[in-house]
């Protein structure tokens, strides 16, 4: 997806003369039988929102503690402006983490829970009741800061281990699962506090996550893991609109992927165009590709249920099935329909509630024709 | 409904009136009567008429043991301890110089601190001399034995109860960190010595550390010595024996305290620029603290009047007041008096058993 960007937008990592500031270079590790990273490489790059997305057990959390420096590579090796850190122990490392469980030190009050990493390093003791007084205004914790950790709230000890973690201004940042322990609610308003954080203090963030649309939201760039491997890593746009796997395609949002084979193309088609032949009765789907694909591969065809449309009448587009409405799925701003269009082979389409429920005339087991374009899905070989 | 929860009081109180309250009155009756050649061996008793009996008891055993002594060396000890805590914070935020004030504040604080304290140990001591010709009969002591006992058995108490943190931190420790799927064993391994009786380990020690025992004929065989080692029957001895009876009680609190703490808290100081060591003595120490202070009480409150493991391991010189309780009561048929020294050890255990529940309290809230 070698799109036009204007000059202004922040993307290093196209920039092939960008120096990155991480480097994992083959980097494995195993714990006794189990491979944890299996031959890792990849780049992450100064003032990124780097984010690490994967199920649980996927080697996310060793990767980052790699980095921390609580576990040391197999093989391989990580640099970190230049210089090989496997050697290097945490406490000398220009790299802080914010921990999973926030790990504030209970007999400690929030200002001295900040102080801490300060009191540890050659500042001088003025300078670090200045920067500790900072930290409280950046996360507005001012009221609290006499306080103990067990005498705040779950989303104000969020906010007393960023700033805890941001107060040596380290090179990088660490967050392991950051907004785990807060609700819904609280999670997407501190998603947009730690971008903003994150701009303010130009610190180079990568964060482990879960939970796709956190990182959707605030990552610049997401690394897609899978057992110990990444699988895509790429802008959240391109990971969602132009995944280069079934597993990427599936694990990020909702997606129908259809199975069939290349049909000899036609004479005069375009160069991009394939036709993609599911079933024997069926008309085959018409979609574009730049993977030059060569007759009678088997391939997915995987399409967002938001890019299909669903109408009662026959529509004229590139692609066009009908079927019939098995579930409706309403959650208030949108609703997602399971239409089977074949025997066995469900498509969801989702469309917008832009009426109030009793205009809208759709419901179960109607007839519906559902549609879209050449270039809406992506063909997937993998 | 309050008939129910006073009934469900009453049952612990029930059990402390009998198991407790009685006992301790008839002993501290016993106490206050004077000794006889009869049965029971001590007058006056309930034969006499109950009103012959009350007129009868007097403090004359609390005189002989030296209870005054006693009461006023503890509370000197507890005052000296009070003026300390007072203190010693406030004297401390004084030297350390502070960038908000000049290094003169620091020292007339230093200065009003020292002074106040100076002034305080002045009025207690025109206090005590103006009473002195009351006080100084009142510890007056006739016979200085049990004074000396009870001064010996705070001292064994109070080295055995470091020496038991000393080797029991370690373990604890040690225990905490281990893999997961091992912490039941080794807890189970701490546990183990109760299953036999305290009495036989404590006489399998004196098979181990007499002249012709193991431990001698061990570094005999191999040359480190040329002559035995002189442990049985002297205060090395019980030591041994305490810090070893006693260990599993200091091990536990310790370890409950450490195994609840979170391993990512020393990752997290060590992140932020701790050594190993230094994060152990800024994180892992202070919040092992509730536990150690409570491993501490358990140890020191039994050890202060333990018998067995003196009058075993211990020699003549070895001078504890549990054992010097069972020597008045059995070998010199003396009741009123070992009853006495009795009702003087609950009075003083009393203080580290308040300052112990004041501990856990706090430690739960």
């Amino acid at each position: 997806m070698a799109q036009p960007k204007p000059d202004t937008i922040f993307a290093p990592w196209d920039d092939p003369t960008a120096k990155p500031l991480i480097q994992f270079k083959n980097v494995t590790k195993r714990f006794g039988d189990f491979t944890a990273i299996d031959n890792l490489t990849l780049d992450i790059y100064a003032q990124e929102f780097f984010a690490l997305l994967g199920p649980s057990g996927c080697g996310k959390t060793t990767l980052m503690r790699m980095l921390g420096g609580f576990e040391t590579p197999t093989e391989g090796h990580i640099f970190l402006d230049g210089v090989d850190i496997g050697p290097v122990p945490p406490n000398e490392r220009p790299v802080n983490m914010m921990f999973q469980s926030y790990a504030l030190f209970p007999h400690l009050t929030v200002w001295d829970n900040i102080a801490f990493g300060l009191k540890r390093s050659d500042m001088p003791k003025d300078e670090i009741g200045d920067r500790v007084e900072k930290m409280l205004k950046l996360t507005q914790l001012g009221k609290f800061a006499k306080r103990k950790p067990h005498q705040i709230s779950g989303g104000q000890r969020q906010r007393v281990a960023l700033a805890r973690s941001l107060a040596k201004a380290p090179k990088l940042l660490l967050l392991d699962e950051p907004l785990g322990a807060l609700d819904k609610k609280l999670r997407h308003e501190t998603q947009f506090e730690l971008m903003d954080i994150q701009e303010t203090t130009g610190t180079t963030f990568v964060i482990v996550t879960h939970d796709q649309e956190e990182a959707m939201t605030v990552a610049s760039r997401v690394a897609v893991m899978v057992d110990g491997t990444l699988s895509q890593v790429a802008t959240p746009d391109q990971i969602y609109e132009a995944p280069n796997s079934t597993y990427v395609a599936d694990f990020i949002g909702d997606v129908n992927l259809i199975e069939g084979v290349i049909e000899v193309p036609e004479k005069g088609a375009a160069k991009d165009a394939v036709s993609i032949r599911w079933s024997s009765t069926e008309t085959p789907i018409n979609a574009t590709s730049d993977l030059g694909l060569a007759a009678a591969a088997t391939v997915h065809f995987a399409i967002r249920p938001e890019k299909v449309s669903i109408s009662t009448e026959k529509p004229e587009a590139d692609n066009v099935m009908s079927g019939k409405i098995l579930d409706i799925a309403y959650l208030g701003n949108i609703s997602t329909y399971h239409v089977e269009v074949a025997p066995g082979l469900i498509i969801k389409a989702q469309a917008t509630n832009v009426r109030r429920m009793s205009r809208r005339n759709l419901t179960w087991e109607d007839h519906v024709y559902l549609s879209w374009t050449d270039t809406a899905g992506v063909v997937l070989t993998s | 409904m309050n008939w129910r929860a006073r009934l469900l009081i009453f049952v612990p109180y029930a059990w402390l009136l009998v198991f407790f309250l009685v006992p301790f009155g008839i002993v501290l009756k016993i106490s206050l009567s004077d000794i006889a050649l009869a049965i029971p061996p001590y007058v006056p008793t309930m034969k006499d008429g109950f009103w012959t009996m009350i007129t009868g008891l007097d403090l004359e055993n609390y005189a002989f043991i030296g209870a005054g002594a006693v009461f006023a060396t503890f509370a000197l000890i507890v005052l000296a301890v009070g003026m300390f805590q007072i203190l010693y914070p406030r004297v401390r935020r004084a030297l350390i110089p502070d960038a908000r004030y000049g290094i003169f504040d620091s020292a007339a604080v230093a200065l009003t601190a020292l002074a106040v304290a100076v002034v305080n140990i002045a009025v207690l001591v025109a206090v005590l001399s103006f009473l002195f010709p009351i006080l100084s009969d009142f510890v007056n002591i006739p016979d200085f034995l049990y004074f000396a006992a009870y001064l010996s058995s705070l001292k064994i108490a109070l080295i055995s109860t470091f020496l038991t943190l000393l080797i029991g931190y370690p373990i604890a420790y040690g225990m905490a960190r281990s893999a997961e799927h091992w912490r039941p064993t080794l807890l189970m391994l701490v546990i183990l010595p109760f299953w036999t009786s305290f009495l036989i380990r404590v006489y399998a020690w004196m098979g181990i550390l007499s002249t012709e025992g193991y431990l001698n004929q061990l570094l005999l065989n191999i040359g480190i010595i040329s002559d035995p080692l002189v442990i049985l029957n002297t205060n090395v001895a019980v030591y041994i024996g305490i810090v070893y009876t006693y260990l599993p009680f200091m091990v536990l609190p310790i370890y409950a305290a450490l195994d609840k703490m979170d391993d990512s808290l020393v990752e997290a100081a060590e992140d932020l620029g701790c050594t190993t060591l230094s994060a152990f003595w800024l994180v892992t120490a202070p919040l092992s603290k509730p536990g150690v202070i409570a491993g501490c009480f358990l140890v020191f409150i039994p050890t202060l009047g333990e018998f067995v493991i003196p009058s075993l391991l211990g020699g003549s010189n070895t001078l504890m007041i549990g054992k010097v309780l069972w020597e008045e009561f059995f070998n010199n048929r003396d009741w009123p008096v070992a009853s006495a020294v009795a009702v003087i050890l609950l009075l003083i255990l009393i203080i580290p058993i308040v300052l112990f529940q004041r501990n856990q309290q706090g430690d739960e809230s």
